[in-house]
């Protein structure tokens, strides 16, 4: 453990957001509210009336794609921007969100989880945020509050070291609005481990007049996109680095892109994002008292996609039991598809199966996860799945 | 080219140039003489950003840049949230913004990128106060994906989808009264402008710097290309709508309205001296013309009770 005494506080996954925008020293926060995103700025708001902060711009847009948009135009001028949102609220931002990748702008946003509408639907459900796979945006999971806290002060000092921006992602309600320990760490540490952004560019510097974002020709647009790519192979190794740093500086270590838990000996694992690998942990111990070798294999980085260390985890068990809070139509979980790909090429390719699990809000418990291992021993010892996608929930 | 101080002496607008030679524009375009005059009343202590229109063009693919300023690219209907975000970074980061000796942020969107798609952004920058000048050239149609209709088209213009023929289709709807929607926010200062008058354009932009809080100019801006216009033409047929009082030249203040330009005390120039040189108006019946002239006139009478009431 780290040598610091923390600030320990019970707070919400959507304040604890909000109290690591604060410690990161943010510059301008355009944001327009949706459920249940609204308490991040809700409290930003407060701090500033508070006087809690200094120098902190506060832009109430009229609409998600102005908050992009303002966020981006903060950022082309030098700030340190943030912005958050949820659902509808993200999809609205879509077009903006390959802007701010494109003119390399390293925006941190807050995504919190929610199903996209119709139906209406306020609660946790992953499709909204893994729809915004291809918009060069580096998307990192929390399990817990904690998380929160820490992933966006890590992804603030990621995206400003590769110039991308950086989405942290929570769960609906299982964290936005419930409270937990979270350990936050004293503002000099803070600024020590995240100094003062050096932007790309800065449209404040008229010695030489530049324009960001014109006409790309053929000649030149597929460079572009390299380049993009290649800041995102080199955000892999930031990220590890940074994750280390981390955990030496404050104890708590993200080196890996996935977060392996007692998959040493596993003869398959659980594979998932967020929130929802907390519940699978719990699950894991009662199983292994129950005699099941079971891991779970939480995917923190989504994009970057963590390829190696799934084929290094694929070596060690003989099937992968995927948890996909989210869908594809017309194909299946997008976790999945993406982890099957990065096994294709590779020699180790346990069995795989992708479970659907509480989309819109549906509870998954303990006892799901039991049920889903039961039938996945079944499928491994049959030595192939009885589907590929199982709609767990439904009601049949 | 160095300018001798005697001539400089005489000019009424800055001899200094930001915009360079070697851009992208039509001959006679009017969006680049207007985006010339920006320059010279602000100097290169300016950041523009441009959305998706002709502009996004003439400024030249990358890396050319025809602005001797530094210059945003940005999506079509962000102009006004782009540019406040600019604002808002320059406070926290310690610049003055605005101002004779600010940097100035400034917004350059063609009337679709304002009047259509860019409306609610340009709504929002407004209502919430930012220290920028917002500058809608109205050339009065999409000219940059080859002239479509847009909220600012004028009745009975011809554009490629609103095309005359045998049954007559024309633009059917009068030009959308942005500078009208502009003021309803009680914006500290809105202007209209036109090419036709650098110096009431350029000392509209100097009164738009020296304003603190949004400002909103409309720039009449013709298009040769799209209006089917002779391209030695423009100058004449922006003076023209000045004339006919169909694009009148006005200024709110602080809840005031002045008219500039044409007199109030004489007739304005009948509307067929602002139509006759444009293809895109060939296809109005004498029907249509009085339609427009009505409008024309009745929008006229209604700015002149403002002024007289407002004044």
């Amino acid at each position: 453990m780290a040598g610091y005494k923390p600030i320990r506080k019970v707070v919400s996954g959507n304040y604890a957001a909000a109290y690591a925008v604060k410690h990161a020293r943010v510059q301008v926060v355009a944001a327009y509210p949706i459920t249940p995103q609204t308490s991040i700025i809700e409290k930003i708001a407060e701090f500033i009336a508070n006087g809690e902060v200094e120098n902190l711009q506060y832009v109430p847009v009229e609409s998600e794609h102005s908050a992009m948009a303002a966020s981006i135009g903060a950022s082309a001028a030098g700030a340190r921007a943030f912005t958050a949102t949820s659902a509808q609220g993200l999809a609205l931002m879509h077009e903006m969100l390959h802007w701010a990748s494109g003119a390399r702008l390293p925006i941190v946003m807050v995504d919190v989880n929610r199903a996209m509408a119709p139906p209406w639907s306020v609660w946790d459900d992953q499709t909204d945020s893994l729809a915004q796979r291809d918009t060069g945006w580096m998307q990192f999971y929390a399990e817990n509050n904690q998380e929160v806290y820490d992933g966006v002060l890590m992804a603030f000092k990621i995206a400003e070291t590769v110039n991308l921006p950086a989405m942290v992602v929570e769960s609906a309600f299982i964290l936005s609005h419930t409270y937990d320990v979270v350990d936050m760490i004293p503002q000099e540490l803070v600024d020590e481990f995240l100094p003062p952004r050096e932007p790309l560019y800065d449209l404040t510097n008229f010695e030489r007049p530049f324009s960001v974002g014109a006409l790309g020709t053929p000649a030149d647009y597929y460079e572009f996109r390299y380049k993009l790519q290649k800041a995102m192979e080199k955000a892999e190794k930031v990220i590890r680095e940074v994750g280390g740093e981390f955990g030496e500086r404050f104890g708590r270590d993200y080196s890996s892109m996935i977060d392996l838990y007692r998959t040493e000996d596993a003869d398959f694992v659980f594979m998932g994002l967020g929130s929802l690998m907390g519940t699978v942990k719990q699950a894991v111990d009662l199983l292994r008292e129950e005699g099941y070798r079971v891991g779970a294999a939480k995917v923190r980085w989504f994009r970057p996609f963590p390829k190696e260390e799934i084929r290094e985890l694929a070596k060690n068990v003989e099937g992968i039991a995927v948890l996909d809070r989210n869908y594809s139509f017309g194909m299946e979980g997008i976790l999945f598809t993406e982890a099957k790909g990065a096994l294709y090429n590779s020699k180790a390719r346990p069995l795989m199966k992708d479970y659907i699990v509480g989309l819109g809000g549906r509870d998954v418990t303990v006892n799901d996860i039991r049920k889903i291992a039961e039938n996945m021993k079944a499928v491994v010892e049959r030595g192939e799945p009885d589907v590929e996608v199982d709609w767990y929930h439904l009601k049949r | 080219m160095e300018i001798p101080e005697s001539i400089k002496k005489k000019l009424t607008i800055p001899a200094e140039e930001h915009f360079y030679a070697g851009h992208t524009a039509c001959q006679g375009c009017g969006a680049a003489l207007g985006l010339r005059y920006v320059l010279k009343a602000y100097g290169r202590e300016t950041i523009v950003t441009i959305p998706a229109c002709c502009s996004t063009i003439i400024a030249g693919p990358w890396p050319y840049n025809t602005l001797d300023a530094n210059l945003f690219h940005t999506a079509f209907e962000t102009t006004g949230a782009v540019i406040g975000g600019i604002e808002a970074a320059l406070k926290a980061r310690g610049f003055k913004v605005k101002g004779e000796d600010g940097i100035m942020v400034v917004g350059w969107a063609g009337d679709g990128g304002t009047a259509d798609i860019g409306l609610q952004a340009l709504s929002g920058f407004i209502e919430r106060g930012h220290d920028a000048v917002y500058i809608m050239y109205d050339n009065e149609a999409y000219m940059n994906t080859g002239i479509q209709r847009s909220g600012s088209t004028p009745y009975g213009a011809w554009t490629t989808n609103t095309p005359g023929g045998k049954k007559h289709f024309l633009e059917k709807r009068h030009k959308k009264k942005v500078i009208d929607i502009v003021i309803a926010h009680k914006i500290p200062y809105a202007a209209t402008a036109s090419v036709a008058y650098p110096e009431d354009f350029i000392r509209k932009l100097k009164k738009a710097q020296k304003i603190p809080g949004p400002s909103f100019i409309q720039l009449f801006a013709p298009c040769p290309t799209g209006w089917r216009s002779p391209t030695d033409k423009s100058i004449e047929i922006a003076r023209l709508a000045v004339q006919t009082a169909y694009f009148p030249l006005f200024e709110y203040e602080n809840g005031k309205y002045r008219i500039n330009m044409p007199s109030t005390k004489r007739e304005p120039k009948p509307i067929e001296e602002f139509l006759k040189y444009q293809g895109r108006f060939k296809y109005m019946n004498r029907g249509d013309i009085e339609v427009l002239q009505q409008w024309v006139l009745k929008e006229w009478e209604t700015l002149k009770k403002l002024a007289e009431v407002f004044g």
